[in-house]
């Protein structure tokens, strides 16, 4: 199902300089390609291989993800408040499924 | 030190003070849910709605209920409104005895049945991700009741079923439940602790799937554990046992989607 896959929880307001603790929650099965099924065929690997975050343009954040990480992973990030802007959160998996979760940040 | 009949009449009052304090003790322990025996992160992760990664089938069994389906054209939402209002308390009711055919259904049977005769849709396979996201949703409507289901009239036919598989010795290692999640509980079996059999939690995200699963999905397990029969997905068998655990689990909490390790 495509449905509702990521979280992401932050503020939507901050004061300038403060620090926001952002955390993100996507729907993945990463499945590492060591695995075979029920008839002894091997499982295609499928894990998200990147995840992207952007505030107001400009890239703050990026992890490469190996197939160590669990299924469904959860990553929690902090950025300091400058400017008003949307933050963009970009997941990318072996499949080239790209999913893509938008918050917006106002600044005061 | 006690002459005649005196000794024994202490002795008497003496067992009886014992035996009164042991009934006592044991009327007051209350089972315990498997969210005790987590790890204070563990824990805090399953209580934090923002990082269970049980919510996204929330937000997807959210998704699902205003979702139009089958030949009448309707959703969950055209005809029960607003879940967080209409499904309130309803999970911690399941299984219950349907008056009409007089069967006992769990929240997936039910959901199942509003599929195919109101919303004239094809039913949700029992452990599809569509099945989950909808139990998952609903039991989470809620969370913090107390659970209490009816075991008398109509259902007590199936709580005695349950209640006999609960304590039957059965598989190739020939253990009962009981032996494990009554005699055991709280001590280690390999990296987890063994539960009191209480269903506060599921549909629960199990770190051992990493994935969501439902109550007959544990069951299965345990049931392969002690090399056993393993029952299909909502057949009378677990059924049974679920009114059965339901009934164990009453007044305690709800809590799903829990994690379980």
């Amino acid at each position: 199902m495509a449905l509702a896959p990521a979280r992401v929880s932050m503020p939507t307001e901050a004061k300038k300089g403060e620090a926001v603790e952002i955390k993100a929650l996507v729907r993945h099965p990463m499945e590492t390609g060591y695995r075979i099924d029920n008839v002894g065929q091997p499982i295609p690997r499928n894990i998200v291989t990147l995840l992207t975050v952007t505030y107001a343009g400009a890239e703050i954040f990026r992890m490469e993800m190996q197939t160590g990480i669990s299924a469904n992973p959860f990553v929690s990030l902090s950025v300091r408040a400058t400017v008003t802007g949307e933050l963009v959160f970009t997941w990318v998996d072996d499949r080239g499924t790209v999913t893509i979760e938008r918050k917006p940040l106002t600044v005061t | 030190m006690c002459a005649g009949g005196s000794c024994v009449m202490y002795l008497t009052l003496a067992l009886f003070i014992a035996m009164a304090t042991s009934f006592n003790s044991r009327a007051e322990t209350r089972l315990q849910s498997s969210t005790s025996f987590l790890s204070d992160e563990l824990r805090a992760r399953q209580n934090d709605e923002t990082v269970n990664p049980g919510m996204l089938w929330v937000g997807e069994g959210e998704e699902l209920w205003r979702t139009i389906g089958g030949a009448e054209g309707k959703s969950c939402a055209s005809c029960h409104g607003d879940a967080e209002k209409s499904m309130k308390g309803v999970a911690a009711r399941y299984p219950a005895v349907d008056p009409e055919t007089g069967k006992l259904l769990n929240l997936e049977l039910r959901i199942n049945k509003c599929r195919s005769e109101r919303q004239k849709a094809e039913a949700f396979g029992y452990e599809s991700e569509e099945m989950l996201a909808m139990t998952t949703y609903i039991a989470r409507q809620s969370v913090g009741l107390p659970i209490s289901v009816k075991a008398d009239g109509s259902a007590a036919v199936y709580y005695e079923k349950g209640r006999s598989l609960f304590y039957l010795r059965q598989g190739q290692i020939d253990l009962s439940c009981a032996q494990c999640h009554e005699d055991n509980t709280g001590r280690r079996l390999r990296g987890d602790v063994i539960s009191s059999a209480v269903v506060t939690g599921y549909p629960a995200y199990r770190l051992e799937w990493q994935t969501l699963g439902s109550l007959h999905r544990r069951l299965r397990a345990c049931s392969l554990g002690v090399r056993a029969i393993q029952f299909p997905y909502g057949s009378d068998e677990y059924l049974s046992l679920e009114l059965f655990l339901a009934k164990r689990s009453e007044g305690l909490p709800l809590e799903a989607p829990a994690i379980r390790k």
